[in-house]
Formats: C-alpha cells, structure tokens, sequence
C-alpha cells in the first residue's frame, strides 16, 4: 500500500471475483457445495467402479442363514460398539490377531462391522479361537471366565428362541444389494437354519453344499429350539475362517 | 481478502483501504489475512501436491496411482513381519531346531522359550484357563500335578497342538463320557451311590449311611474302562484322575452326579496353523514348567 492521501486506483485482480462468494451466502453455500462433490466424487465414484477396490480372493461367501441370524443380533445388541472387525495392517496387529483384513472378506455385510471403537479386543478373526461352549460361558458371564473383562453379560440369548421366521425375506432383500443368495439358498433357508444347530441332522450335507466349509455345531436344534446365543456363537465361529490363508498368495494382491 | 473492486476508500487514519461497505455512515477495514496464515496454506498446498505425486493418492478407473516412491502399506507391513520374524529368528531357529527335553535342559533356551510362552498364553489360552493358568470350571488348572491328557513334555505338545475333541482336527483327542443319567443307563438312585463312592476316592466323606460296596460294584461295571478300577483315570481317553483334591467340574456330591447325568467332555481348540510351531513349543516348556510337569 502506498502511503500517500490518494486511494490506489482499484486494478482487478483474480482474488475480487472471490467477493461475490463473500458477499452472498446463497452462492458461498452452492460455491462449498461444489468444491465438496468435487473431493467427493473424485475419491468415491472410481471405487465404486474399481475392480481392484475388493481382491478376488477364493472361499468367501454369503453367510448362511443362522450365521446372518447372529449377525443381526449382533448388530442389535450394539457388539460393534466395543468391538472392530478390521485387523489393520500393522506389524502389532498382525502379530496379535493375524492375517490384516481383506475388503473381500467383509464385503457381504451390511452393513459392515469394520468399527473403530476397541473396548475389547477385535473380532475380525475370532472363528475357532474358542470353543462354542466357551463363547456361551462368555456371553452369559464374561467375568466367569475373564475376571477383569468390563464387558456386559448377555445371559438372555440363550433363553430368547431364535425368530427365524423372516430369515429367507432378510436374503431377499440382500439378494437385491447384490449378495449372491441364490433362489435355492432362499428356498432351503429354514432347512439350513436348524441342519447348522445339529451336526448330525441329514440336512448338513446340503447345507455345506450350499455354504462350503460352513461348519453345523453341536446345539441340539434336534431337541430344542435354536436359542440368539446359538445363532450369535455360529456367526462368531466363522468369522475371518473363510479365506485360507495358507494358499492365499499376498503378494498378488499388493496394492 | 481484498477488495479493490467495489472502491473501498482511503482510510487516512490507518493507512489502509476499507472494504467499501458501509453501515450507518461506519464503514470496515479491509484487513487482510496474516501473511504466516497465508504462507502456511500455501505450504500446504504445496505439499500435498508433492505427496500426491510421491504416494499413492488418487483413485482412478484403472486403479489408484502409485507414487513415484511404490510406498505401500501392505508391502511396508510384510517387510516388517520379516524384519521381526528375522530378529527373533536366531532363538526361534534354536527352539525349532531342539527338542521339547532339550530346550528344558538348555537355560538360554528355557528362559527365551518360557518368556515367549507367557506371552502367548496371555494373549491366546488366559481367556479360558485363566491368567495364572489355574483353571476355572470346565477349563484345567494347568498346575496342577493332574493331567486329563497326561503331563509329559510330549503328551502337552500333543494337547496344545491337536486340542481335545475340536472337530476341525482330525489328530484330536477323542473320547467323551457316556450320558449315563440322560440316556437311561443309570437310574437316580445308581447314580447316587455311585456319587458317593466316588468321592471316597479322593478321600472325602461320602453321605450317612452310603452304600459303598454298591457303589464300588456299580463304578466298576461302568465306569472302571475309562477311568480304572482305582479311579485313576487313563490320559487315553481324557477320563480324570477321580482320585485328587484337583477338580474339572467340582467335587461335591451334586457336581459328581450331574457329571454322571449328563457325561460329555470339554473342548479345547487345536492351535496348529493358528499358531505356528516355535510358539507352541515354547507353550508346552511354559505349560510344563508351571509346576505340575511330569
Ligand atoms: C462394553 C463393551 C463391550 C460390549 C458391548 C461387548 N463386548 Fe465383547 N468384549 C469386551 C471386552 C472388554 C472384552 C475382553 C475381555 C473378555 O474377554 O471378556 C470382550 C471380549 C469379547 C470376546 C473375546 C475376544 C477375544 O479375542 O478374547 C468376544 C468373542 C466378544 N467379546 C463378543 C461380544 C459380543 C458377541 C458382543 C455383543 C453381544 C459383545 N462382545 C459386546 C467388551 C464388550
Ligand atoms: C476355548 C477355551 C480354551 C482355550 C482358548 C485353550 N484351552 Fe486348553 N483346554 C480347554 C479345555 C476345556 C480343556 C480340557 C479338555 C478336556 O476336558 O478334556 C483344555 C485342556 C488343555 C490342556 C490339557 C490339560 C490336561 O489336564 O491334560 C493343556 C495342556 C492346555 N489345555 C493348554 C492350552 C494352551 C497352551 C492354550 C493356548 C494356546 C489353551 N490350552 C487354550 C480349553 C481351552
Ligand atoms: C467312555 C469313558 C468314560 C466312562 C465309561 C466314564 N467316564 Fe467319567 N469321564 C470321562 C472323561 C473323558 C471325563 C473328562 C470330561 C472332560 O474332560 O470334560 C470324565 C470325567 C468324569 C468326572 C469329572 C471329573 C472332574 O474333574 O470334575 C467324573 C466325576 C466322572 N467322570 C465320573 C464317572 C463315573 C462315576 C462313571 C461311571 C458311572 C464314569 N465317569 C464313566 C470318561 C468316562
């Protein structure tokens, strides 16, 4: 600025065109809506086309309907809010829970379970950790069998009867976001829902058929009602077991 | 920022220009944004602009770029893993190389292998069998000096790696007690005598008026092929040892009876490929050595 009694004589310069932004909220507001879409649009939309967004990996699939039974009940009871399902890949986190999540493997939930909250510890690969009667000991009394576990009890799933009645709609409408339910699937899904409950039932053939590798547990669905802590532990035990990772090759997918 | 354009005036008291708004004959210096602020959001920009052209920035339809520096987080990750696993590997080489009685033998061996086993035990095995390994119901004290499974060196590497009745493994140990209440095999009263009997093996007084000459009989006729005709047990088939002041279950007469009824057996995971075999050794030296090895 010069320093004389005459006003400079106004030149126009890029940064007076920015007053109209100042000046006038409605176009400040549509100017932020602008420039916002823009970082939005750049960073979001290519994923969504990206091949690469998830790997191809072998061995995930739709979960079957007494694991989307726990999946449900574990998204009702707020478990998420303790607990992440996403090993990062940091050295740590490996060394603790193993092999850092793929996108494959959570690309069938919805919604998804990544979390970031971690009062207890994560459970992106809990699967065959523990035993089923050890989960059903944790739910009802955590501090039974870890003391100084501030996590609550959940004792009522195991006296709630599992409401399977509207499992095949729940597929359904997973189907139409894109999880590959087949119409089979959806047919036998109360078959499947009680096979999964007892090892020994005729129908856990089929239902491996349908869900490979999905694993029937010892619940005595021949005898009793499926309880939610029985659908709750089904869904835990195969959490991060889908992939094996012993042929999974890394270094294919670096990216 | 400034505004020349609406012909702010001349504010001769401070030497700067206003804004050229006017209220009530007020009217608003145009002052302008500190130069540090300026100069930072600059920096900024600049910044970004190197680290969107050194690191993988942005997505596009055939894939995100790279960066010229190929940095990755999942590259950068293996590379840690292996510069860990390398650290640790002269021991871990050792302990894979020794065998389960040598690395007992051997005091670097047996404090390197023991300090990676509480490490692992803390973080796979407490939740289940407690921080200090003493068990709770259901789950063995792995102190004590009494083995389901048995308690050699080899006997615990078997356990820890196959696990007991985990069905994903075709090694596990196998065997569950019959449900000799359930299934009708023993009536309420058999099985009362039988309680009774059996707490007298480890030495604890048995209702008034039992009949233990009946509830020998009735154990040897149907309990004695897994546990043995003096209680003992056999590590075979996992049957307790019914003889020790050491319980899975409990030792009152209704936790004895409601064993009977319902039979069963515990499950325990088999670690093979979840860990890998260095740590489950350096497991079985710290199970071993917590007091109760054989
Ligand atoms: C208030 C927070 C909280 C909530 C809510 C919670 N948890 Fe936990 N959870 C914990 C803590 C803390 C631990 C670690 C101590 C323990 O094992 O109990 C834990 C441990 C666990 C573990 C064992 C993890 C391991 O690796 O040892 C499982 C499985 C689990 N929780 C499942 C659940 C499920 C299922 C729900 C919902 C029904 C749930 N949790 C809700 C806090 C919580
Ligand atoms: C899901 C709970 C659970 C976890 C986790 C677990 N165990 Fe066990 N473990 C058991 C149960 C239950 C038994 C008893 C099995 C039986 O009843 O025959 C057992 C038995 C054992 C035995 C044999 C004890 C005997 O008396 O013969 C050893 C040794 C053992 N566990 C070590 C370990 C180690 C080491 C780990 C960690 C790597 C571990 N356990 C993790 C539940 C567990
Ligand atoms: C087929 C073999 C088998 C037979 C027969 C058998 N048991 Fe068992 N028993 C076992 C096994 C295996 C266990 C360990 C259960 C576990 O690890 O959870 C066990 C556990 C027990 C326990 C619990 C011990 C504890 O530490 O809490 C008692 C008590 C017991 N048996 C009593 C009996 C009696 C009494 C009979 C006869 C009526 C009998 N058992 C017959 C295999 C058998």
């Amino acid at each position: 600025m010069s320093a004389t009694n005459q006003a400079p004589t106004p030149k126009r310069s890029l940064w007076d065109y920015h007053a109209i932004f100042e000046k006038n909220s409605i176009i400040l507001v549509l100017g932020i809506l602008v420039a916002i879409s823009i970082g939005g649009l750049v960073e979001i939309v290519p994923l969504f086309f990206l091949k690469a967004t998830i790997e191809k990996v072998d061995g995930v699939r739709p979960k079957t309907p007494l694991e989307l039974a726990g999946f449900d009940i574990y998204v009702r009871e707020g478990c998420y809010l303790c607990h992440s399902q996403q090993v990062r890949a940091l050295r740590d986190e490996v060394e603790r829970y193993g092999h850092y999540s793929l996108a494959a493997e959570s690309m069938y939930d919805h919604p998804f379970q990544w979390g970031s909250k971690r009062n207890g510890p994560d459970l992106a690969r809990i699967g065959g950790k523990y035993s089923d009667d050890w989960h059903r000991d944790h739910l009802r009394h955590p501090q039974a069998v870890v003391p100084a576990s501030i996590m609550p009890r959940y004792g009522f799933l195991e006296e709630t009867p599992l409401d399977g009645a509207h499992i095949a709609d729940n597929m359904k409408t997973l189907a139409l976001v894109g999880v590959p339910y087949t119409q089979d699937m959806i047919d036998k899904a109360q078959e499947d829902l009680s096979a999964q409950g007892s090892p020994d039932s005729p129908g856990v053939a089929d239902l491996q058929a349908r869900y490979p590798k999905a694993s029937a547990h010892e619940f005595g669905a021949d005898k009793r009602p499926l309880t939610e802590a029985d659908a709750v532990i089904a869904y835990l035990q195969q959490l991060g077991t889908q992939i094996d990772f012993k042929i999974y090759d890394n270094k294919a997918n670096i990216r | 920022m400034a505004d020349h354009a609406h012909g702010g005036d001349y504010d001769a008291a401070t030497g700067k220009t206003t804004t050229g708004h006017s209220w009530d004959g007020i009217s608003e210096l145009n002052t302008p944004l500190p130069r540090w602020w300026l100069y930072t959001l600059y920096g900024c920009i600049v910044w970004a602009i190197i680290y969107w052209v050194l690191f993988p920035a942005w997505p596009w339809f055939g894939g995100a770029t790279k960066g010229l520096l190929g940095w990755n987080s999942r590259t950068v990750v293996a590379r840690e893993l292996d510069e860990l696993r390398a650290s640790r590997s002269a021991m871990n080489d050792k302990l894979a190389a020794a065998s389960l009685q040598q690395i007992e033998a051997t005091p670097e061996l047996l404090a390197f292998a023991r300090a990676e086993g509480a490490a692992a035990f803390a973080q796979n095995c407490s939740p289940c069998h407690g921080a200090g390994a003493q068990g709770s119901r259901g789950y063995p004290n792995l102190n004590a000096d009494r083995w389901l499974w048995g308690g050699t060196l080899d006997q615990i590497h078997t356990t820890i790696t196959h696990g007991a009745r985990w069905t994903a493994d075709p090694d596990t140990h196998a065997g569950v007690m019959p449900s000799f209440g359930r299934d009708g095999l023993l009536n309420k009263e058999e099985i009362s005598t039988i309680a009774d009997y059996v707490r007298t093996l480890s030495g604890n007084a048995p209702d008034a008026g039992a009949d233990l000459a009946k509830g020998k009989q009735l154990f040897i006729d149907n309990c004695s092929p897994c546990h043995g005709e003096d209680g003992k047990g056999n590590v075979d088939v996992g049957a307790a040892n019914l003889t020790t002041q050491v319980w899975l279950y409990g030792p009152t007469k209704a936790d004895i009876m409601h064993r009977i009824e319902v039979g069963g057996g515990g499950v325990m995971p088999a670690w093979k490929g979840r860990l890998d075999e260095s740590t489950i050794k350096a497991l079985t030296v710290f199970v071993h050595t917590l007091g109760g090895g054989k």
